[in-house]
This record gives structure tokens, sequence and C-alpha cells, in this order.
């Protein structure tokens, strides 16, 4: 009748339509908002608002959250052998800024963690010194000098499973392989000088006191350069897992030429050949022929958040974050894309941007739903721009097992979920 | 006074050595130890200088036959490594896989890869077995070198490797390596102004982690080292 096509009707009619629709299948949020309803996270008094919790002292060494537990490090079994000589990751996913806690730096072992007494453990420097000596930790400690810098130790093989295409489904495993914390110690230069390094003495061997007496061949340039020697991380002694009580600090470099158990250094004229430089820690190419001491680990970086363990929840506005680094020097700035590659935005860095340390970045942007293909490509300060896998490839083939600095492509579906996989 | 005359020609000799310090500070900085730490003995040294390069430095006296070898290999290492060396389950293969390195799938061997033979001595020495390192005679590791280059068709059966024959090894692969060469090859990485619009027509996926489905408990998957 003339009623219902009068103006006032049609939009009332229009009206309950919508809200008998928005009652009847779409999200529960929207009924609410019709009728809303007190949060009981508000309106009822909790147990912690209500009793006494626990006083100073319950826990003289504090640990997370209990509902945190979940954010551990984890390791993949089928990789290895044995968990001994094995790896495990750091759950980059659920991390932020650039220090990585101490509890959940990625642990990578070739004989398990040695368990090492400060007051037996010794540091010897011989070979092609003046004077071969042997330091106690409290010498070690009373050293003029001391120094503590932020650096990143990435594992040569971080992301190496990802070679032939994408294999692990979270940053966590495609990238966990990575802790960057603050060290405290002394140059390494300082004790080398205290032995009095002769001129033929080229090259350094360092030696860990675990029982795969771990070797590894460095050139005494670097060496006198920036090396250390670490008894701390991050405020404290190091953990046990990261060589306690004395590590070397090798900033830049891959991660296994940093000794753990640190307890003989001796100095040559010509590297060693040791096995973790000669069958592991070489770089086999396309052509059957391999790279040795490829030393510097590239510049690299990943998003962090969202990936496929930390999917996107919410339309509307969300945060890109990632971390980036190279051992290179500093970094420069961090472009991301939403559309796999074919538009790039800047990233905004925010804390610390220290050379050889990781730095954190970030993309504030609107998700309308639409389906994504993110990636983050680092660029340091010497102008090296971080490769795609493929570009790698073309140089590399797939049986180098290290050094995989490829940019990593995230998929994100309309309904958040995310997932590892490689574009054209 | 004579402690007076003395202090006084210790103060006069203190100036003197002050003026000379001076001067030799302009010079160049003096390297005056801090005086932390304390001299190693050759024991010391000894008990702890394990290493072995390629050209035989470090080498202890001793030897070793390949029928030697294989005895302690059967005994000490067949459990993981396996009788013919072709590893037991997940554990290192030690030989064969010659001609491989430039295939799909490599297998890279003590015979097939490794450069030198003074590394297998060496690190067998140092963290072999796995789990009782460090527990051989240098005639053991001499034998079990010997038994694994006969393995590796590198020496004949009866072969004995000793401190004296060891630089006559030359390993297969010796020539296989050279120096990292990222900054030469790689060059190209190395961009001033990297695309940022428009950069690509279509993307599309090409493959995809979840369809291979290894993450984290499955017990298949690829070997990393």
């Amino acid at each position: 009748m003339t009623d219902n096509s009068s103006p006032t009707a049609a939009s009332r009619r229009s009206f309950l339509r919508t809200a008998a629709f928005a009652g009847a299948g779409l999200a529960t949020g929207a009924a609410q908002a019709q009728t809303p309803k007190p949060d009981p996270a508000i309106t009822e008094v909790p147990d912690w608002t209500r009793y006494l919790g626990p006083g100073v002292q319950n826990a003289p060494y504090g640990s997370p959250s209990k509902f945190e537990k979940h954010i551990v490090r984890q390791d993949v079994e089928w990789l290895t052998a044995s968990r001994e000589s094995s790896v495990n990751f750091t759950p980059l996913h659920a991390l932020d800024g650039v220090i990585t806690p101490s509890g959940l730096c990625f642990e990578r072992h070739h004989s398990g963690v040695a368990e090492v007494d400060p007051a037996k453990h010794r540091l010897m420097i011989h070979g092609l010194v003046d004077k071969p000596l042997v330091f106690t930790m409290e010498d070690l400690k009373r050293f003029p000098g001391r120094i503590n810098h932020a650096y990143f130790l990435e594992c040569a093989a971080n992301s190496g499973m990802e070679w032939r295409g994408a294999q692990l489904n979270g940053c966590q495993f495609t990238h966990g392989m990575i802790h960057n914390v603050w060290y405290h110690g002394l140059p390494l230069k300082t004790l080398l000088d205290e032995a009095g390094v002769k001129p033929k003495g080229k090259w350094l061997l360092a030696e860990g006191a675990d029982s795969a007496a771990m070797t590894r061949s460095i050139p005494m340039e670097k060496a006198l350069k920036d090396c250390m020697i670490a008894w701390g991380m991050n405020g404290e002694a190091l953990r046990p897992e990261q060589g306690y009580p004395l590590r070397l600090v090798v900033p830049g470099w891959e991660g296994n030429m940093w000794v753990k158990w640190l307890r003989r250094l001796e100095v040559g004229d010509e590297p060693w050949e040791q096995r973790e430089e000669t069958s592991k820690y070489t770089d086999l190419l396309a052509d059957g022929r391999a790279r040795r001491f490829t030393w510097i680990m590239d510049a690299k970086s990943v998003v962090t958040s969202p990936s496929p363990q930390a999917p996107l929840v919410q339309k509307g506005p969300n945060v890109i974050t990632g971390v980036a680094w190279s051992g290179r020097g500093r970094m420069q700035r961090i472009d991301v894309t939403l559309d796999g590659g074919k538009n790039w935005t800047t990233a905004r860095l925010d804390g610390p941007n220290l050379p050889l340390s990781m730095v954190r970045f970030y993309l504030d942007f609107d998700w309308d739903g639409r389906e994504m293909l993110i990636q983050s490509r680092a660029m340091d300060e010497t102008g090296y721009v971080q490769p795609t896998k493929e570009e790698l490839r073309k140089v590399r083939g797939v049986n180098s097992i290290y050094h995989n600095n490829g940019i990593q492509t995230w998929l994100v579906r309309s309904n958040g979920e995310t997932e590892n996989v490689e574009i054209s | 006074m004579s402690r007076f005359r003395n202090s006084l020609i210790s103060g006069l000799m203190l100036g003197t050595l002050l003026v000379f310090a001076g001067g030799a500070l302009q010079a160049e900085p003096a390297k005056k130890p801090i005086g932390l730490g304390r001299v190693a003995l050759p024991e010391e040294i000894a008990a702890w200088d394990i290493d072995i390069r390629p050209d035989g430095q470090g080498l202890p006296p001793g030897k070793g036959s390949v029928k030697e070898g294989e005895e302690v290999f059967l005994n000490q290492c067949a459990a993981c490594h396996g009788e013919f060396g072709e590893g037991a389950g997940r554990w290192p293969v030690l030989v064969g896989g010659r001609g491989t390195l430039d295939k799909d799938n490599p297998d890279k061997t003590i015979g097939s890869y490794w450069p030198f033979a003074s590394t297998t001595f060496d690190y067998i020495r140092r963290a072999m077995p796995f789990g009782n390192a460090q527990s051989l005679t240098a005639d053991e590791t001499y034998a079990l070198t010997a038994f694994l280059l006969n393995m590796n068709d590198i020496v004949k059966d009866d072969f004995v490797l000793s401190r004296e024959n060891f630089s006559s090894l030359k390993m297969p692969n010796v020539g296989g390596f050279y120096d990292d060469d990222r900054e030469t090859t790689e060059k190209a990485f190395w961009k001033k102004n990297p695309c940022m619009k428009d950069c690509k027509p279509e993307v599309s996926v090409l493959n995809r982690a979840r369809v291979i489905d290894v993450t984290p408990d499955s017990k298949t998957g690829p070997k990393v080292e």
C-alpha cells in the first residue's frame, strides 16, 4: 500500500532487514553492538584482584608468566641424528625489539652442553707468540679495557632447509637459528697483545673445552679487529648452552666460529683445515666445487609477524614487524611488500641500529582482508641488497646448505592464516 | 742518612727513566704487558695442543695398518657409521659418493669431499667416538685413518699409515675448494636503487611448505648437516 512505499517505512524495513541479518548469521560482535553486555573481565572481581599474590623471593630467579609458556625454543627432530649434535630454534615470531632473552637463544652443540666449572676453566694462548700464557677466569675479569657490545649470532645453516623450496611453516623454524644479545668481556686483541703475536702469526685456532673440542681457524686480521672473548650475556654470566664460562665472539661472521667453552687459542702461520671448515661450513656449488672460508653472514631480514605461527586475527589496523641484520655493517634500510614484490614501502626502524646487530622494523597498515604476499628486503650500509632465493640459486644451485639469506615470502590468506610459500 | 741517599738516587734514576719513557712514548706506543696470567708450561701445551695441519704439523709418533684399523672400526665405530662406513640410520656416511658432488643429491664423504687426510686424523682424535672422545691411542687413530682411506679407495689393503708417510697422502677432492668469492661472483647483489614500484607484472605461488608438511614432528624430510 501507499504506507509501504513511504520513505519512512522503506528505511525502517531496510533497517530491520539489516538487524535481522546481523542477528542471524554474522558475527556475535555485531549482535552485541546492538545490545551491549557488560564485560565480565571488568564487572567480576578476579582472584588476582581479591587475594594476595606470592611475595618477594617467591622466585629468586624469575621466569616468564605461565601464560607465556608456549613461547619456547623448539627443535625439529628429523633434522639430525642425535640431540647432542643438533640445533633448536629461537621463537622469533613471538619476540619484539632486538634483544633475545637469554633463555630463548637458540642452541647449536656438537657434543651436547659442556657443564664447565669456572674455577677449573683455563684459557691458553700459545703457538707463534712471544710468551705462551694461561689465564684463569679471575685473571680475565681483572684485565683493563673491558667492553660490552650487542651482536647477532646467526648459524651458517639458518634457513638451510629452504634451499629447495618452502619446507617449514614458521619463522622460528626458517629463521630461528639466530640470537642477538649483549656480550661482556674483553677485546681478543688485549689477550693477544699480552702474549705478543709474532709477525708470522697470521691465523688463530680457537678450540672449545666440550667433547667435540670444536675448532675453527680465524684470520689474525679479524681476531685483532673486533673479536671478543665474552663471559657475560645480557647482563649476567653466559648460559651453559651458550658457552659458560667463556666463549668467542666473532661479530658478523657465521655462528660456528663463535667457539663456546673456549679454552685454547693457538697462533699459526696457516689455517688448520679442521673438520668444521672442510667437511662442514664449506658451500657446495652446482659445478661440484665448493666455497671455503665463507665467514661473513650477508644482509638478511624476515617478517616475524604476521608469520605462520603469528597469523593476522582482525581486519583494520595491524602492525607488520620483523628483524634485519647484516654481517657487513649497519642496516641502512628495510623495504616491505604486501603484493609479492610488485611494490615496496620502506619500513620504519625503531630502537638501536648498531652495526652487526639486529634491527627491528615496523610497518603499520590497514588490512582490508585481502590475500597478501608479504616480504621484507634488507639493505646494509655497503649497499648490499638482500637477494631473492631465485637470485641466490642462479649463482649457487641448491646444495650449498649454508648462507641462505634469500627473501622470505609469507602468504596471508583472507582469514588471516599465514603460510610459508615461494613465488614467481 | 744512607736511606736518604738511596731514595734520592732512586728518585733521580726514576726521573731519568721517565724522561726516556716519555721520549719512547712519542716514537711508538709502549706495549707494556698487563702482567695477568702466567706462562704456559710445555707439559700443559702438549696436553692440549692436539690439532693437526695438512702439512702434518702436530702429528704424534705412531703408526697403524688398514687391517688394525678395521678391527678398531668394527668395535668402536660401526654401530653408528655402519660396517662399511655407509652410515647406520641417520648417522654420517664416511665412504663412497665419488663423482656425486655436481649431482642432484651429492654424497659428501671423506673420500668424495674432504680435501685433506689430516682432518680425518685430527677429528677422530679430538671428537670420536661420539660420547667417548679423546679415548683412542695415536696408533689406533693412525689405523682408523688408514682403514677409512682404504674403504674410500685412496690407499691399498696392506697400507700402514705413520707420521713419516702421512704427507704422501693426496685426497681426491683436494682441488675442489676455493676461497669465498661472493664479492666478485655476487656483485650484482650490491644495487644502488632496488625497484620500489611496479617491479613485476604477475606473481604466482610456486610451492608451499604446507604441502610438504614436515613442521616440526614428521620423521621424513630433508637432511641438514
